[in-house]
């Protein structure tokens, strides 16, 4: 079903670009970029593509104990709903600007919120 | 916590450890250089079992498509059967055929290769001292231009190989090389885009060999080159440099100190920030970043904030081998 969704977006390539307006508003938010300070810039771009992949429902072998482990330092360092909306916000900016069509971002939007408490270890 | 059979053996391999970390452990070094999944050295292949991605990451398609992998870049969470890599990574032979002082303390090696690989100006190859010992250092020749495989070899103090090149290598000698590697190189596929090259240090030696690729290959779109170093004695090439930008309108020149006074032709500053200074507007150019890992990082990060796609930045940071 979410593979569908993944196609409607443009698969792979639409990934690939999507990264690159993405990942740069997240580093230019000072209020997300703390987190993203002591990683090396080209390992989280690929991170960034597994998540993005994962947020238009493309194929990724991500469980729920995977994003809490994943995301436990960040949650210790004061990750909270902020920071999961702001992220989500970018993103949606991201594919808006992609012309995506409008229902398919709030596919997306949907489909990050059934990470929220993975993400934000409850 | 999973098992590697290599050669046969079966070594244990704790979770979070490397391949490398595995066999070093497990009695069976593996040679190796940088460690960081840049230099290509601890190359392996897999027989059997899954790889991770991050384990193949910078690989060609054609090693890849084989089960090579980096060893000290994979973390196994499944057993795996490995080899050794065989003829692919089989090491060369060269000679050295010239040895020229660049400045206090970079020279500039000529080797020939009878069976000259094929390379792109950029890419590097792995100097051995030994069969264990190895470093990368860039090939600053450029195919179609130069007869051999040019190096600027910075010397370090104690340096295991940039000492042993300084001191002990002479014409004539043979020494032992890998192939070419690297990601760090021109494709012609966009003549007019406007090239931003940042070097410090022997970081030249890639982009030396890659600005003349360029204009070999006919780019069309400005060309700038700003190469840094604390003080003016470290720079080196000023006068091919300044030649080259004489020749070629589309390339610019900039020597950079970043202590000192400020004359015409030398810019106070690091390389990064005078760039950024001169170029407001770099979206849409295709970058190039060699030398001190510092600069390497800080570049890729200020760069793509201001607008240059991820895909447009080569970079090799010149990383140290752990001791
Ligand atoms: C992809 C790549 C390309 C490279 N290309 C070049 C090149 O074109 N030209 C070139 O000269 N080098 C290049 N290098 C660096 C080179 O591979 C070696 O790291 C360098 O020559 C030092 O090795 P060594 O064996 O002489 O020193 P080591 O025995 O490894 O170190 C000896 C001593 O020198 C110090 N040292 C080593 N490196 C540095 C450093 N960068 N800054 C300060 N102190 C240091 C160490 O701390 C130690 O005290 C490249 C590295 C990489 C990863
Ligand atoms: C919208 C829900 C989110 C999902 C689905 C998600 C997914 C992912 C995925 C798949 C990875 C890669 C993990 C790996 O392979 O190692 C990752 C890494 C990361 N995420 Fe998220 N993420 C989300 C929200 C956030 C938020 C809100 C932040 C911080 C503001 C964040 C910060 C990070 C960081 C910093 C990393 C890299 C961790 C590291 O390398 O140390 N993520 N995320």
């Amino acid at each position: 079903m979410t593979e569908a969704l993944f196609q409607k977006i443009g698969g792979e390539p639409a990934v690939n670009i999507a990264v690159d307006i993405f990942y740069r508003k997240v580093l230019a938010d000072d209020r997300v970029n703390g987190f993203f300070e002591d990683v090396d810039m080209e390992k989280q771009a690929a991170k960034q593509k597994a998540f993005l992949t994962m947020a238009f429902g493309g194929p990724n072998h991500y469980t729920g104990a995977d994003l809490r482990r994943g995301h436990s330092h960040l949650v210790k360092r004061g990750l909270n709903d902020t920071h999961f909306d702001i992220i989500v916000q970018h993103l949606s900016d991201t594919l808006r600007e992609l012309k995506v069509k409008p229902e398919y971002i709030a596919e997306v939007g949907a489909l990050c919120e059934t990470t929220r408490n993975d993400i934000l270890c409850r | 916590m999973t098992d590697i059979t290599f050669n046969g053996r079966v070594f244990p391999c704790a979770d979070g450890d490397t391949v490398l970390e595995a066999l070093t452990k497990g009695g069976a070094p593996v040679a190796s250089s940088c460690r960081s999944g840049v230099c290509q050295t601890c190359l392996l292949r897999a027989v059997a079992g899954p790889l991770p991605e991050a384990a193949q990451k910078g690989l060609k398609d054609t090693l890849r498509s084989r089960g090579y992998f980096l060893a000290c870049q994979c973390q196994p969470t499944a057993p795996l059967h490995i080899e050794g890599p065989g003829a692919d990574a089989a090491p060369l032979s060269a000679t050295v055929c010239a040895i020229t002082p660049l400045n206090r303390d970079i020279v500039a090696v000529e080797l020939r290769c009878t069976d000259l690989p094929l390379y792109r100006a950029g890419q590097f190859i792995n100097v051995f001292r030994d069969p264990q010992t190895s470093r990368s250092y860039s090939l600053a020749s450029t195919p179609g231009l130069d007869p051999h495989l040019t190096l600027h070899v910075r010397k370090f103090d104690q340096g295991r190989v940039s000492s042993w090149i300084h001191e002990d290598w002479r014409l004539g000698d043979t020494v032992t090389i890998s192939g070419p590697v690297g990601e760090c190189f021109y494709l012609p596929s966009n003549p007019d885009q406007p090239l931003l090259l940042l070097a410090t240090g022997s970081g030249l030696a890639p982009l030396y060999g890659i600005l003349r690729d360029a204009l070999r290959h006919g780019h069309r779109g400005p060309i700038y080159l700003y190469h840094g170093s604390r003080h003016e004695d470290g720079l080196y090439l000023g006068n091919e440099l300044r030649g080259l930008a004489r020749a070629h309108k589309a390339v610019h020149y900039h020597r950079c100190v970043s202590q000192g006074d400020v004359r015409a032709d030398l810019r106070l500053g690091r390389v990064l920030d005078v760039a950024l200074a001169d170029h407001a507007e770099v979206k849409g150019w295709r970058a190039f970043l060699c030398g001190h890992p510092d600069m390497v990082k800080q570049a890729r990060k200020r760069l793509y904030l201001a607008g240059v796609a991820l895909k447009d930045i080569y970079a090799d940071a010149f990383v140290r081998a752990p001791a």
